[in-house]
């Protein structure tokens, strides 16, 4: 009986393999891309890419569960509760951001040293542990989802810190993966050459990896917990992720108009000035309300004010070197992305970071959706947009460097795609910032932020018609992401003519 | 002629770069040891663990134009007295917990986490405990089973069951309570706590 029982599962699981074995196949013959077209190099990039556009996804559709519970609280109630989606939701989006941006480095790695990627094996071991220790922690997430209070729950199922939610074995595993990528990087320029584009990028690899230790240890003193928590968490997306963009915006600025190589680097070493100037000093306006000394309200509010600075700086390089060039290039999608980045960041990051950052309105505003819609359009503005950039970038040279201009006949998609995305986030922004509004007032200013007063603010009409917009803009956003995805997939597809040389000017 | 001028050079600004990088991270070391030195456990900003053994407020302090923490006289604990370390064993028992149940993705400490659920900086203090004596038999209740203790102020929106123990629920207690003596410059503001007169 159970001979023949386990001979059937096989039998079946043989089947299952062999069809989808045929659909890939298929899929592949229908996409029509030519590796050929890669250097080895390259290929590893666009494994990156694959695994964060797969992210990317998660991370809408469980952003979109979470926002369902939000208008009907009883939904998944006790099977996916609002945690786990939330967890998850956030987790996807540093992780796939994480992927594209060792990728779009994969990308341009090669091309700016003029070498060959030194570890390939070793970069290609680290991309599939790295895919399967997320792969495991995500199951884990969904069908373990919590623990007792002990240490092992920390250790193998989650950390229950915001952002850094991934079990410790992760962290140590995500060390690892960042360290063989630091080690291809600094090797493969030192085996061909430098530039100052290679050396920001360096010593920004060297912080990035280095400030995620201080989010590897319990404490019980929530107060210096938190601490070291924004330590990573504000050095990496309001310092040292910045710097990473602005480094990938640099090449792509030369590779896309032709801008000269001096223009971007003496632009990116501003930026780089401008951001640490404000950004590592601005971590303060984390500190106002978790213990720790009163100077920091002075400190945190004066530095964190400044940090839109360098992202105006960001946006006049890639507006005045576009219109400079006559917006000449080889590749629309990819600068239309580009420029979406620029003002995303400006206002994601800037503008709407600037708003909350004061201490006076932060002590009404800390801890409600104000920090949600900021978090939507800065995390967007800022970092999806240049992996999206980049996406289009590899797709083109993986076609064979086909023509890809806003003019070509299936060219609506990208445009859709571009807006509707664009158009979802920001009025998810804006929905989340009248919610936002709405319990600063009634929550905070009024009922003093007791229980009674924060469901008082959730209860109320304007705070519930924006949980409402935000679900209606959360949808939209996924129907620009599905359009992204075809595009992706099918643009330049029988192309034939080049796209136009750039050359340097 | 056609020298670059100083601002717009590319070496001036790569050793801008580094002197602004550098003097920035070095500011923020000497910040972060003297912020340690002040946050330890014990010390004047944030309490001892056996301030668990205290009556814990937090008032408006009109020359201050902000709310203070105020600890007062005995209060035990589920009425027991606690040493140093059975205090730092009940509020570390409770800190494990809520990161275990992954209370910061429904829930803000200290204003940070997720905002589908109330902050918990001051949910010691809270009036939805009703009175000082109902308030520790509700909480260990509600955190074992928050489905038919339900507080949902009308919302619908329930906490799950999470499976937590009596002892993991007293840890949990014990943690929001010395996490309610923190002295957190004044957030959240307005607070009304339990003790407040009407």
């Amino acid at each position: 009986m159970n001979t023949t029982g386990s001979n059937g599962v096989m039998q079946n699981a043989a089947a299952v393999y062999e069809k989808s074995r045929a659909s890939f196949n298929n899929f592949k013959a229908w996409v029509q891309l030519d590796s050929t077209h890669l250097s080895d190099g390259r290929q590893l990039a666009v494994k990156y890419f694959t695994v964060a556009v797969i992210l990317f996804f998660a991370q809408i559709l469980f952003g979109l569960l979470a926002a369902t519970q939000f208008i009907f609280p009883g939904f998944l109630y006790e099977i996916l509760d609002f945690n786990v989606n939330r967890m998850i939701h956030i987790n996807a989006m540093i992780v796939w951001m994480l992927f594209g941006f060792i990728g779009s480095v994969y990308w341009f790695l090669e091309d700016e040293s003029g070498a060959e990627i030194v570890g390939l094996k070793l970069g290609n071991i680290a991309f599939w542990v790295f895919t399967g220790a997320v792969t495991l922690v995500v199951l884990v997430y969904l069908l373990v989802q919590i623990g007792p209070g002990k240490d092992s729950s920390l250790w193998f199922i989650n950390e229950g810190r915001e952002y850094i939610e991934a079990p410790r074995w992760a962290d140590i595993g995500i060390v690892v993966v960042i360290l063989i990528f630091f080690y291809n990087v600094v090797a493969t320029f030192s085996k061909g050459k430098w530039s100052g584009i290679a050396g920001v990028l360096t010593l920004d690899l060297v912080a990035l990896a280095g400030l995620y230790l201080a989010g590897m240890f319990y404490m019980t003193n929530i107060t210096h917990e938190q601490y070291w928590w924004w330590w990573v968490i504000h050095l990496w997306v309001e310092a040292t992720w910045e710097v990473l963009v602005g480094v990938i915006m640099a090449w792509s600025l030369m590779k896309l108009l032709g801008v000269r190589r001096k223009i971007v680097q003496t632009w990116l070493y501003i930026e780089v000035a401008l951001m640490f100037g404000s950004g590592i000093l601005g971590l303060g306006h984390h500190y106002f309300w978790i213990g720790t000394p009163e100077y920091w309200l002075t400190v945190g509010g004066f530095f964190s004010a400044l940090e839109p600075i360098p992202l105006v700086a960001m946006v006049v390089h890639a507006v005045y070197d576009a219109g400079t060039h006559a917006f000449k290039n080889g590749n629309h999608p990819a600068l239309a992305w580009i420029i979406a980045q620029a003002f995303g960041n400006f206002f994601g990051a800037g503008i709407w970071g600037f708003m909350h950052t004061l201490p006076q309105i932060n002590i009404f505003t800390h801890g409600t959706q104000w920090s949600a819609s900021h978090g939507h359009l800065a995390f967007f503005g800022a970092y999806a947009t240049i992996n999206i950039a980049f996406f289009y970038l590899a797709i083109q040279q993986w076609r064979g460097n086909v023509w890809m201009g806003g003019g070509s006949q299936n060219a609506w998609r990208w445009k859709w795609a571009l807006g509707l995305l664009n158009g979802g986030v920001l009025g998810m922004t804006i929905a989340l910032l009248i919610a936002g509004y709405e319990q600063s007032f009634i929550e905070r200013a009024v009922e003093g932020s007791t229980w009674g007063g924060y469901f008082t603010a959730q209860n109320h009409p304007s705070f519930q018609h924006a949980m409402g917009w935000r679900l209606f803009f959360g949808c939209m956003t996924l129907t620009g992401f599905i359009l992204l995805v075809w595009d992706l997939l099918t643009i330049g597809k029988g192309e034939t003519r080049k796209a136009p040389a750039i050359i340097e000017n | 002629m056609n020298e670059t001028p100083l601002w717009a050079s590319e070496s001036f600004w790569k050793k801008m770069a580094i002197w602004v990088t550098a003097g920035s991270f070095l500011i923020l070391v000497v910040l972060t040891m003297d912020s340690l030195s002040k946050t330890n456990a014990g010390s004047k900003r944030v309490p001892a663990y056996t301030v668990i053994n205290k009556k814990i407020d937090y008032q408006y302090d009109k020359t201050l134009h902000k709310s203070m923490p105020i600890i007062g006289e005995n209060e035990f604990l589920f009425g027991k007295e606690y040493t140093e370390e059975e205090a730092r064993q009940w509020v570390d028992l409770g800190k494990k917990t809520t990161q275990a149940k992954n209370c910061m993705n429904c829930h803000t400490l200290l204003g940070n986490g997720a905002y589908y659920a109330p902050d918990l900086t001051k949910a010691w203090l809270d009036k939805g405990w009703i009175s000082r004596d109902m308030r520790e038999d509700m909480m260990v209740k509600f955190l074992m089973d928050p489905e038919s203790n339900a507080r949902t102020y009308g919302s619908n929106r329930k906490m799950p069951n999470l499976d937590i123990t009596e002892q993991e629920a007293k840890g949990i207690i014990a943690f929001l309570k010395w996490m309610s003596s923190i002295d957190t410059n004044g957030f959240p503001y307005n607070f009304k706590t339990i003790e407040a007169e009407e």
